[in-house]
């Protein structure tokens, strides 16, 4: 075993705290009985209760989470056709191709926003959940075919055509013999796919319209902080923080089990 | 000879501008061996491929069975594949690879359980059902992608280089091995290899192909013995190519003295070319009858020693159990029946140049002058 020096011990220690104090304050606060977050007015659960029962919380955040599951899915579901469909492209096609497909993402989130917003208007589409979800796909979609295109690439084709050889039907072939080659990457293109769509707060703003509002459009127009907002979104923050938290660490326990059994 | 099991009509095939086979007709007769032997890019994979239904020619026909078969998919033809690099599934066992093909026909469960306990057995694989694809070795893997594809009784194996992956004694091994394995499943296989050792021991027919087109069909023995032109003689094990002049019938002239022969038909005073197997060339003491050279170097081989002899301006290899000193000065001997004479048109100048300088490597031009130093001494 190497041993560890307490600098660096130190060194890791600190950068966790830094990384994490924000969400930790914000937590703490969520079980303050105090109005205000200067002072700290006792434990209570308060805002929790208060969060549960306010409507538009609620709303916005089944948009959030309906949007984000909607987008990461379909995301996942094109990307990952995308990159197949773009590995067997001839080399210059191929380039000029994952070029484009690739622009979204290196593009300012606020000229995506922008030029969404006036293509919507253009074609008369009225602003609300649909627009939201089209552009969260859109703005995903890079990110999706970005991890899937590696494993695309390392996949070895002629396991394919073995499959085919063996009488399989080519959708056959893709789904029971590519796929679980291609899983881990899809699986974080789904993942990342999802938290980026939670997290957008730029294009979502643009998209957006008619009352349909996802967590971080509510909490910007909440930011005066009428009626207690701040409390209830901290409390909701805490939610689910804790659960994302919850679902890494099950995640973590499975895939280093599954690493284990691998090794025999 | 039995029926066509698989014949090629007049295929061709070109990506692009490229041309990777210039109207190739051939025929598969059933529970034959036969390889296609060639170079890499000669269009080999290319043809089996084909065959497997992977790639579609730009031109000609397929037929299997007299049933032309040009736009059937690869999971209607009844030919199954082994691949260069096996292709096996990583997500499953080995024994749920070699049930992929059965259990996507819905055969009964018990009959796949058996039919893959049958399949690792001959492969001498037995108990290895359960093991993960990753635990095994390259020689295993390389059964079990045999197995697999044997088990739906294809009436064509098409293999693809499938041993170019493994060491040279596994290589030698999985040869017998796929030799049985041809005999007892009665099942025609059409094998692609560039080793064209591995082609001579296992193969009824031998098709030499180079350049999209193929070169000779024949048994081992015949592409060995008489091989069509200097392409297939220099493939084809090693072989001294030698320009010469056909006298009359039955008399070739070659360095420098005239040799009774057995091939006729090619008129008189004709240039061409003859093929010498180093193990034919005999050695011995000079005489006035026979070429004379001089021993320019001598290399234990193991179960022979390779002699290199230089002999006016030609470069002969001889290959012997008995060693000859080098700078010793021989005669050389070439009996009748060992003088392959080809018609001289199929022999170009680079072929001469780089057999030669394979021979010797660099040292080529040294030796060269060395000799003919000694020639203006004498």
């Amino acid at each position: 075993m190497k041993k560890t020096g307490f600098f660096s011990k130190l060194y890791i220690a600190l950068m966790l705290i830094f990384m994490q104090m924000p969400i930790i304050v914000l937590m703490v606060y969520s079980f303050n009985d105090a109005a205000s977050r200067a002072n700290w007015g006792g434990f209570s659960l308060r805002w929790y209760e208060a969060m549960f029962r306010d409507a538009t919380v609620m709303n916005s955040l089944w948009v959030t989470l309906a949007c984000g599951i909607l987008a990461a899915v379909l995301a996942t579901v094109i990307g990952t056709l995308a990159a197949i469909g773009l590995n067997s492209m001839k080399k210059r096609a191929y380039s000029a191709t994952i070029a484009v497909a690739y622009l979204p993402m290196l593009n300012a989130e606020i000229v995506t926003g922008v030029s969404l917003f006036m293509l919507y208007t253009k074609l008369n589409m009225q602003l609300g959940f649909v627009t939201l979800l089209i552009s969260h796909i859109t703005f995903c979609l890079p990110y999706v075919i970005l991890s899937v295109m590696p494993k695309v690439r390392q996949f070895d084709y002629s396991k394919y055509e073995a499959a085919i050889d063996l009488g399989a039907k080519p959708s056959y072939a893709i789904t029971r013999i590519m796929l679980p080659e291609l899983a881990p990457g899809i699986i974080s293109g789904f993942i990342l796919s999802l938290t980026l769509s939670i997290d957008d707060f730029v294009i979502s703003k643009f998209t957006t319209g008619n009352g349909v509002d996802n967590l971080s459009t509510l909490i910007y127009s909440a930011k005066g902080g009428f009626g207690g907002m701040p409390q209830k979104i901290s409390a909701l923050s805490t939610v689910i923080y804790v659960v994302v938290l919850t679902i890494l660490i099950i995640n973590y326990l499975r895939t280093r089990k599954s690493d284990r059994e691998n090794l025999f | 000879m039995g029926e066509h099991i698989i014949e090629l009509n007049g295929i061709c095939k070109s990506y692009d501008d490229l041309e990777v086979l210039r109207n190739l007709n051939l025929y598969i007769n059933r529970n034959e061996f036969l390889t296609l032997l060639g170079p890499s890019g000669c269009g080999k994979t290319t043809t089996l491929r084909i065959v497997g239904g992977f790639e579609q020619p730009t031109s000609g026909e397929i037929y299997f069975l007299g049933n032309k078969i040009n736009d059937l998919p690869p999971y209607k033809r009844s030919v199954n594949t082994v691949f260069q690099r096996y292709a096996l599934f990583p997500n499953m066992t080995v024994g749920e690879n070699i049930a992929f093909g059965p259990n996507l026909k819905k055969r009964d469960k018990n009959e796949i359980a058996q039919g893959v306990e049958k399949m690792l057995e001959l492969v001498n694989l037995p108990g290895f059902s359960k093991r993960k694809i990753s635990t095994l070795s390259g020689g295993q893997q390389q059964r079990v992608a045999v197995a697999r594809a044997l088990i739906n009784q294809p009436e064509v194996l098409l293999l693809d280089e499938p041993l170019g992956a493994l060491d040279l004694k596994l290589r030698k091994d999985m040869q017998i091995e796929l030799k049985r394995i041809q005999r007892e499943s009665g099942i025609t296989f059409l094998y692609v290899t560039h080793d064209q050792e591995e082609a001579l021991t296992m193969s009824d027919t031998i098709v030499v192909m180079n350049d999209g087109i193929i070169q000779q069909i024949g048994t081992p023995e015949m592409i060995y013995n008489e091989p069509k032109n200097s392409f297939v003689a220099d493939f084809i094990g090693e072989s001294n190519i030698l320009t010469a002049t056909m006298i009359c019938d039955f008399s070739v002239r070659f360095l420098g003295r005239t040799f009774p022969c057995i091939d006729k038909g090619f008129g008189t005073n004709m240039p061409v070319d003859v093929v010498l197997r180093p193990e034919d060339v005999e050695l011995g003491i000079p005489t006035d009858e026979l070429p004379r050279g001089r021993v320019v170097s001598c290399i234990f081989k193991g179960v022979h020693y390779e002699m290199r002899v230089v002999c006016g301006e030609a470069l002969i290899l001889s290959v012997s159990t008995k060693s000859v000193p080098v700078g010793t000065a021989v005669s050389i001997n070439v009996s009748p029946e060992n003088i392959q004479v080809m018609k001289s048109s199929e022999m170009t100048p680079d072929i001469i140049a780089r057999k030669k300088a394979q021979l010797l490597g660099e040292d080529i031009d040294a030796l060269m002058e060395e000799q003919e130093q000694e020639q203006e001494e004498e």
